[in-house]
Parts: C-alpha cells; structure tokens; sequence
C-alpha cells in the first residue's frame, strides 16, 4: 500500500538520520565521560539516554521528529533567503502580479497532511504501548505531598517517606537538589505500575530517563508504568507541577539494584519503616 | 507641513484633556491608549522576566527570598504578558486604531463601549500588581489551577485578588470583541464585501469570535474558583466531591483559543507588511484568510493537548493528539502563502519587513516544535519542563511581540505623523532578534535534559545553558531601552511623514489618509475601488 510505503522510506530517512545524530551526541557525551547517566549533564542539548523500552521508543520518536522539523526549518530558511536575495527590489524592480496557483496551493496543503500522518503511526503506537501493560511484576504506590513524596510497597508491607537531602547535609558525591534521604529501591529489570496520587496540590511524577510522567492528583489515583532496564543504576526525576514554595525541593530518586540486594533491602526496609507513622491509605487498608 | 494643518488634523476634537482622554470615544485615542498601557505593563512584566533570569543565571538562590517569592514572579509575568501586554497591543491597540479606517468606517460601532474596554483594564492591571503584593502574593503560574490557587494552597485575598483583576479583564475583552464583530459586520463601506476586506480585519474577526466565546468560560471557572475559596462551595474540591481537573478542562478550553487570539492578529499585521514591501497583492487572499478561521475553529477543540499528563484516557489522548496535529496545515498554508506573496515580488527591506520576515522564520521554529508536543506519548518527557517554555516564547515572545513590533514599525508614522530614525529601529531590531533567540533557544535543550519550569532553582548540571539564556535576557532588555529611545527620538526630532510613507505596495484605506489622521477620519465615505 501507497500510505504504508511512504511510512517505510521516511522512517529508514529518519532512522539513519537520527542514529547519525543520535551518535554524534554520545560521541561528545562520551568525550566528557558521561555517556551513562540517568541524570542531567552539563550543556546536554538532547534528551536523556533512554533507559527502559518506554524511553527507547519515546527517543525513537523524538530522534524521527527532530530530523523532520530541522529540515522543514531548514526548507523556510532557505525559501525566504533565496526569496529575499532573488526577489529584492535591485534585482527584480517589477514585481509579479500572481496570487493564484492552485497545483502549489494543493501541493502545501497535502504534503503537510501525509507529514503528520507518517509522525502520527508511531506516535500512537508509542502512545498505546506506554499507556498500559498487564505484564508488571510489582506495584508501588506514589504519593505527592508539600514538599516529599511517599513510596509504599503494598505486597511488601511498609511506606515510607522521601525527602530531598538539605544542601548543607550534603555528603561527597551527592547532588545538590537530586539526591533524596530515602530513594525508591526497585529491583533492576522490572516492570512496576506506579499508582499515583496526592495528599495536597497538584504534583508531577517526572522521570525524564524513564519516559514518565503523571500528575499526582487529590481525589483519584492516576496509574502509570515504568520499565527498569537491566543494570545497577541510579535515576533522577523532580516534581514538575508548581506546588508552592519548596516545588523545586522535591526530587524523585528510583535506585535499580540487583535482585538479592533488594530482598536484603526489603528485609531492611520492613525493620526500619514499621515504626514509621503511615498514612491513612494504609490504616484504612489494614483495618479491612 | 504647516501649524494649519494639524490643527485641521485636530478639528472636532475635545480641547480639554480630560474630555478628549478619559472620557474618548474616538477609536484612534483609544488606540492610543491601548498601545501605551500595552508598552507601560510591557515594561513591568517584562523586568519580572530580566530579574527571573537574573535569579536562574547561576546555580543557587541569590536574589529572591525562596520559592514563594519565585512563584509570584512567574505568575505576575505570565498574567501581564498575556492581558496586559500582547492583547491590548494587538487588539485594543492597532486593532482600534486600524480596523475602523480599513473597512473605511467612520468609528467603531459602540464608541462609548470602546470608551469603558479600555478603562476596564487599568483597574485590571491594579488590581493584579496588588495580587502579586497583599498576603505575600498569588504564587500559582498563569493557569492557576486549584487545589493550589484554592484556599488552602493560597489563602489569603491575593489570589482572590487576581481573580477579580481577570474578571475586569475579561469584561474589557468581551466588550471589546462585542465591539470589532459589530464594526466589522455592519459598517463596511460600500463595496467592500467580506471578501475583499483586508487580512488584518479579517484577523480581527476571527480573533473577536474566539474572545466572545472564549472568554465567558475563564470568567465561569474562576467564579467558581472564588465561590470554592470563600463561600464553601466544592466545585474543584475533591474531598468534597468536586474535581480539580475540571478546572484544568475549563480553564484550557479558554487558555487554548487565547494563545490564537494572541496570534491572529499578528498574522494580519504581517500579512499587510509583506504585502506592501513586495508590491505584489497577497499570495491566496481567500485561503489566507480561511486559514485563519480554520485555525480558529480548530483552536476550541485541541484543548486538553495541554493536558496529557493529568490521568485521561488514552482514546481521549489520542483524539487530542490527532486535532493538534491538523492545526499545522492551515497554520503551514499562512507560512507557505507569505512566501509565495514575496517570491515574484520586488522587495524592499524597511524595518517592518524585517520584523515580518524574523516573525515568518521564528514562527516557523516555534510552530514545529509545537508538532514534536502534540504527540501524547512524547509529551510525557517534556510536558512542563522547558522545551515547553521555549516552544511558547517561540510562538508569543518572538511570534507575536515580533507582531507588535511590526504593526508598531509600520504604522508608527502612521499614528504619530512623525519618522522614525531608520538606523536605530534597524539596531533595535538585530539587538531584539539576537537576544531572544540566545535566550530562548537554549531552552530546548534544558527542557529535552529535562528541567522543570517554575523552578527558582535547579540541578547544577542546567548551569551552563542557563547562563547562556541569561545573558540574552540581558540583551533583549538592552534592545527594549533601545525601542524607547527609537520612540523619544522621532518625538524630538519631529520628521515629518508623508500619507503613506511606503509606496505603491501599501493599497490599504489607512495610507489614504493624512498621518495622522484627522480626528474624524473620513468626511464622507471612502468610496472602495478593487
């Protein structure tokens, strides 16, 4: 078929396109010896490295749609260059009295169109595919609240709070404004559907490695899912809804570990969250 | 010229001031004022926007007290922005101003109604400097969304505060757009048929339908918003049984057409410039201005792109994703019919013609990066953060200031009966150009690497692209000091203009008339030749 054709060729344009893009950038990433983290760096102009399927098939996309819109910039660019040089008034001092062609007027009308259809296929397959997934292995439960958040393991029976660590608490090695006391500790290779809601105003589940992001919101619990790769890895992410005075101190930290390392943190965890207050999902949950 | 003349330019004008300025009914000082509260609140909200910038150069907190103080900053800037800079500058300002002599009207319909538009918005604007002062300030963005704008997240009147000054707003645009529809519908002079009706009254149109039913819904969802936060009701709460997304729904199914009511008549205004310095007519008259009805229409039903993250069903998502997209074949016929309007032509760079063609290219940016947000499965990573804010500074600070500048530049002789030292006005341009472009294009990358917007701080690694943004935020101030010396300078030097500086490409009634216009416009009406 015609359509599905020309959906082939600009995705393998795009594809070689955006993979020598995609490379150039980890080649100067690499240079500065940062091409592994799950987390902002200096002068970075592209997204994240992709971490999970869900982040692979976002930076798909976006790598597709950057060559796309460079190169319609590029075209009008050029368009207006070449007008303004060809046309300007000491090169050409009769102006032309056309206002009509109909083939051009039908011809820029329907290439924008098979554009955004070719863009809009894997942006709902994309769409679709990050929505929902029957096939997760555990469940977490996030709470957005003035200025924390609050992870609970439902199956593994505690809760506990996570507070961005105060500049002056700092210790060696730790970011500013990233690192939190308590991070969320997923064991790596999971997929895990986050239930997501909040105490307060409005907050913003943001993991830009992992693709994500849901708001937290009173009054009912939003359902995301998140796909944690293989490997020992540290991920940043930060409120994304303005929530008051301290919206830029909430940070959001997931740590993969491996699967022995998280049934000891688990062990851990039980032991020293169960003195922990819980909030009134839980005692609600426990009375039943 | 002569004293006579101007003071036949003044002939059946008030002579006391409070008679000829307060109390005016006269649609060109009512453009006036428009145009100079437009450039008065465009100094506040955009020095809210340098000392931002000033404060996110460097890693840190260095200027403002905390994140409260942050927020309060952001919201004000966004609000004036948008009510109090880019709307009575394109709307009350040249759309007064021009739309009346262009359909060769005598004034506008309601002169009176006009009259109380304008002196709406100063208590507006009062009334949103207070929100951002009493009780420690409003610190919730320009959307406003409860539970943190309710009376827990923000108690205290100064939200209330704000909500009032949007109410006024909101009058002033309701009776404004009453106003144009009116104008335009009923007092064409004889001949000229719709059809005919110059691109610029034409955006007007299309822009006072949006404001007409557009509006009422901001001003329903904040009354509601006020009702929640003193007289109990629970409209937004949910422990109470009401919903917060609600409020996002209804407020986007405003804020969505207001970003085209920010636009269109932006594309009117560069419709004309190109037009008039190619001394060709304009390229697809009629799809030109179907295009912009098109974007229009399209505009009430992309509401909830803004909305992708919230938690709504992912058929719904698609749905949206699919409407936003469309928006892009009209909005590329404008693009594509401008540049045919130039190719063939025979062009002449004034200072108008730079601002259009800067508009045309930067449009364009911010335009295609709109299509990379449109796609909901996408719009996860860079929802909020500031790919987001470089995508609508493409759009409104480089789309529709470069509008006003346009419209300002082009008309300027027009208004005031006086040139502007081209030189100048050339350097204010490349300064301008120079400056929002190092400031917003960064911005890209910060928001691709993920940084959240409304952050008074942020992660150390955004430092560099930060700083960068800064420094551009500095020359644009540079070049806005810059526009006030190009306006002091033709007010001191007082050259006089000709009734249409611009030459044969420049076919619109306006330049039919003496510059400026006499009080009363036309002794009789203009008989329309095509």
């Amino acid at each position: 078929m015609f359509p599905t054709r020309m959906t082939a060729t600009a995705y393998a344009v795009a594809n070689s396109a955006a993979k020598y893009i995609g490379t150039s950038m980890v080649m100067i990433l690499a240079a500065t010896g940062l091409a592994y983290a799950a987390e902002p760096q200096p002068w970075q102009m592209d997204l994240q490295p992709a971490a999970g399927s869900i982040a692979e098939k976002a930076t798909d996309l976006h790598n597709m749609l950057l060559v796309i819109i460079t190169l319609i910039s590029l075209f009008v660019l050029a368009l207006l260059v070449y007008t303004c040089v060809r046309f300007r008034e000491s090169k050409n001092p009769n102006p032309s009295k056309t206002t009509h062609n109909t083939v051009i007027e039908v011809l820029w009308t329907v290439i924008p169109v098979v554009i955004l259809v070719v863009i809009a296929v894997p942006s709902f397959k994309l769409l679709y595919y990050m929505d929902r997934t029957d096939e997760t292995d555990m469940v977490i439960k996030v709470t957005g609240a003035q200025w924390y958040w609050t992870y609970e393991y439902p199956k593994e029976e505690f809760v506990f709070d996570s507070y961005m660590i105060p500049e002056e608490d700092l210790e060696e090695g730790q970011k500013r404004l990233l690192d939190v006391d308590y991070p969320m500790v997923v064991p790596e290779g999971t997929r895990i559907k986050l239930l997501v809601q909040a105490n307060d105003v409005m907050h913003s589940f943001f993991m830009p490695a992992l693709a994500v992001q849901i708001y937290t919101v009173a009054g009912r619990t939003n359902e995301a899912w998140i796909d944690i790769p293989m490997g020992e890895k540290t991920y940043y992410g930060q409120c994304n809804q303005i929530c008051g005075v301290n919206h830029s101190y909430m940070p959001i930290v997931i740590k993969a570990v491996s699967a022995e390392d998280y049934k000891a943190w688990v062990e851990e965890a039980r032991e020293e969250f169960a003195s922990v207050e819980r909030p009134q999902t839980i005692q609600l949950a426990q009375a039943q | 010229m002569s004293a006579t003349t101007t003071e036949h330019h003044d002939h059946g004008a008030p002579s006391s001031f409070v008679k000829r300025w307060l109390y005016s009914t006269n649609h060109k000082d009512i453009g006036t004022m428009y145009l100079i509260f437009s450039i008065l609140a465009a100094f506040i909200g955009g020095g809210l926007s340098v000392y931002m910038r000033m404060e996110l150069m460097e890693p840190g907190v260095q200027y403002m007290e905390d994140g409260h103080v942050w927020n309060v900053f952001t919201t004000a800037h966004g609000l004036i922005m948008v009510f109090f800079v880019v709307m009575p500058g394109l709307i009350g300002g040249f759309g007064n101003w021009f739309v009346p002599i262009m359909i060769g009207a005598p004034d506008m319909a309601f002169p009176r109604m006009n009259n109380i538009s304008f002196w709406l918005l100063p208590p507006a604007f009062i009334l949103l400097l207070l929100s951002a002062v009493a009780d420690g300030g409003a610190g919730v963005g320009w959307t406003i969304y409860p539970p943190l704008s309710g009376k827990e997240g923000t108690p205290g009147m100064s939200m209330d505060l704000a909500i009032f000054s949007l109410h006024l707003a909101g009058v002033s645009s309701i009776l404004g757009a009453a106003n144009f529809i009116t104008t335009i519908l009923n007092m064409r002079t004889p001949g000229m048929t719709l059809h005919k009706m110059p691109l610029f009254a034409w955006a007007m149109l299309v822009t006072a339908f949006l404001l007409l039913l557009a509006v009422p819904v901001l001003a329903g969802a904040i009354t509601m918003l006020l009702t929640d936060r003193n007289f109990d009701t629970a409209f937004f709460v949910a422990a109470e049984g009401g919903d917060p997304i609600l409020f996002l729904h209804l407020f986007w199914f405003f804020g969505h057409p207001e970003v085209y009511i920010m636009i269109l008549p932006a594309f009117g205004i560069v419709s004309h410039i190109i037009s008039t310095f190619s001394r060709k007519p304009i390229f697809g008259y009629l799809g030109m201005a179907y295009a912009m009805v098109a974007i229009g229409f399209v505009g009430f039903i992309v509401w909830a792109h803004h909305m992708y993250t919230v938690g709504m069903d992912v058929d719904t998502r698609a749905y949206f994703t699919a409407a936003t997209m469309v928006i892009a074949v009209p909005t590329g016929v404008k693009i594509f019919s401008w540049i045919a309007t130039m190719w063939g032509g025979s062009i002449r760079f004034e200072v108008p013609m730079y601002w259009a063609i800067g508009f045309i290219f930067l449009f364009t940016v911010g335009g295609v990066t709109g299509v990379v947000l449109s796609n909901a499965g996408l719009d996860q990573v860079l929802h909020n953060t500031y790919y987001v804010i470089a995508h609508f500074h493409y759009v409104l600070s480089l789309g529709a200031v470069f509008g006003l500048f346009a419209g300002f530049y082009y008309w300027f002789s027009k208004m005031t009966g006086f040139e502007y030292n081209r030189a100048l006005a050339l350097a204010h341009f490349w300064i301008t150009f120079i400056g929002v472009n190092l400031t917003f294009f960064p911005m890209h990358f910060l928001g691709l690497a993920g940084m959240p917007r409304r952050y008074i701080d942020y992660p150390d690694a955004f430092a560099g692209w930060n700083m960068v943004a800064s420094i551009g935020s500095y020359i644009s101030a540079f070049g806005a000091i810059l526009f006030l010396i190009v306006i002091i300078e033709a007010f001191v030097v007082r050259r006089r203009a000709a009734a249409n500086p611009w030459g044969e490409g420049a076919t619109t009634l306006e330049w039919s008339v003496a510059s400026p216009p006499p009080y009363h416009t036309f002794d009789e009406l203009p008989k329309f030749k095509n």
